[in-house]
């Protein structure tokens, strides 16, 4: 039963990838890539892995999976939020849909 | 016309992970390894898309952020791969890489940006 | 200075233990050893205020914080399904300004985070004197600094704040 469970998470985690990393490609500039991809991927990947605890039950590699769920969680938006902060002060601009931009006003 | 282009390749997609995960299964056991078996196959789907974007991206940071994200799509792979081969030791692999790939993103992002890395 | 080297302790040799998880006699020797020197060496880096350690009310609100923060991933990774999906890519980007009450700066970490996380917002800038953060969101409903504050920070900041304040 319980790897019926998991191989369910699998599969969830499977299609949220699938969908950041096809926000990747599609969407027009930095900021946007950059949120699709980190929330998707973020939790399909935590998926996989609780797929993987329920597989394994509590043994070494269950245990292990449990850990990575924690740090990726922790790990994933900082690098996010470092990555576009370091965009902005490049001087990559938003793309032409944007409405406003907040953060360039109080630059200058 | 847009729409129409939009739906061919959504359905071509969706053909591909069909075909990718569909698996005629006579037992169970069977069928679940040889699921994960495939599975990969997804996953390999995504890493392309990533390394297009690592080929294409008009600035560096689109690069940055593909390189990324490759890093925790590998966690993920290392994750499956320890269920068929019932080997434990493929998520400590996956986990010290997830670590450097997050210490590499936050040491490019502050190379971008132009600072020092002592700061 | 002292208590904060003791609670590093106990979350290192935590972390070993959870590391190594068989637990036997030798692994749990080593992992005393190496706790004692990380908690040696980085002293009162990562804990700034342990007396927030004691407090059990801290630790309800963070476990009901938890599933609060697990839904809106849920809800999120849907929206962006929706959006990627959807052959007009449905999408009106722009940075906007919103204010928070928050000073400490684990709290802080936290709601950058949360936001990061959450459905169509994304945390580019934190102002920490001034108590502003400049969001991403992928579709502005307001530009105005009130009415997104109230749109995007309410949900966590209540909860943060009787957690980390």
């Amino acid at each position: 039963m319980n790897e019926i469970i998991g191989l369910f998470f699998i599969t969830v985690g499977l299609f949220f990838d699938f969908f950041g990393c096809l926000g990747l490609v599609r969407l027009p500039d930095v900021y946007n890539r950059l949120q699709a991809s980190t929330k998707s991927v973020t939790l399909g990947t935590c998926s996989i892995l609780f797929g993987l605890f329920l597989f394994k039950g509590f043994t070494a590699a269950g245990i292990k999976a449990l850990l990575g769920i924690l740090f990726l969680i922790l790990t994933a938006p900082v690098a996010a939020h470092a990555l576009s902060r370091s965009a902005h002060k490049m001087g990559v601009g938003l793309c032409k849909e944007s409405v406003c931009d907040e953060y360039a006003k109080e630059k200058k | 016309m847009k729409r129409l282009r939009w739906l061919i390749g959504l359905l071509a997609i969706i053909i591909i992970l069909g075909m990718v995960i569909y698996y005629p299964f006579e037992s169970l056991l069977e069928w679940q390894s040889e699921f994960l078996k495939r599975s990969f196959s997804v996953l390999f789907l995504c890493a392309v898309f990533c390394l297009w974007r690592i080929f294409r991206g008009p600035t560096a940071a689109d690069r940055a952020v593909a390189i990324d994200i490759l890093g925790i799509l590998i966690l993920g792979f290392c994750a499956i791969l320890g269920i068929p081969t019932g080997r434990d030791w493929y998520i400590d692999i996956g986990i010290a890489w997830a670590l450097q790939s997050f210490i590499s993103t936050l040491a490019l992002a502050k190379y971008m940006e132009g600072r020092n890395f002592d700061e | 200075m002292r208590k904060s080297r003791i609670i590093l302790f106990f979350l290192a040799f935590l972390v070993w233990t959870l590391l190594g998880w068989p637990v036997d006699f030798q692994h749990l020797l080593v992992g005393i050893l190496i706790a004692c020197l990380v908690a040696f060496i980085t002293g009162d880096m990562f804990v700034k205020r342990p007396h927030v350690f004691k407090s059990l009310k801290r630790y309800l609100w963070f476990l009901y914080y938890i599933p609060v923060f697990i839904w809106e991933c849920i809800k999120a990774n849907f929206d962006v399904a929706y959006r990627v999906g959807h052959p007009d890519l449905p999408i009106k980007p722009g940075i906007v300004k919103v204010k928070t009450d928050l000073k400490s700066d684990t709290a802080l970490t936290f709601l950058a985070n949360s936001i990061t996380l959450t459905p169509g917002t994304m945390s580019v800038d934190v102002d920490s004197e001034n108590g502003f953060l400049y969001v991403h969101w992928i579709s502005v409903q307001d530009q105005d600094v009130e009415k997104a504050t109230r749109i995007i920070v309410k949900r966590f900041e209540d909860i943060l704040k009787k957690v980390f304040e």
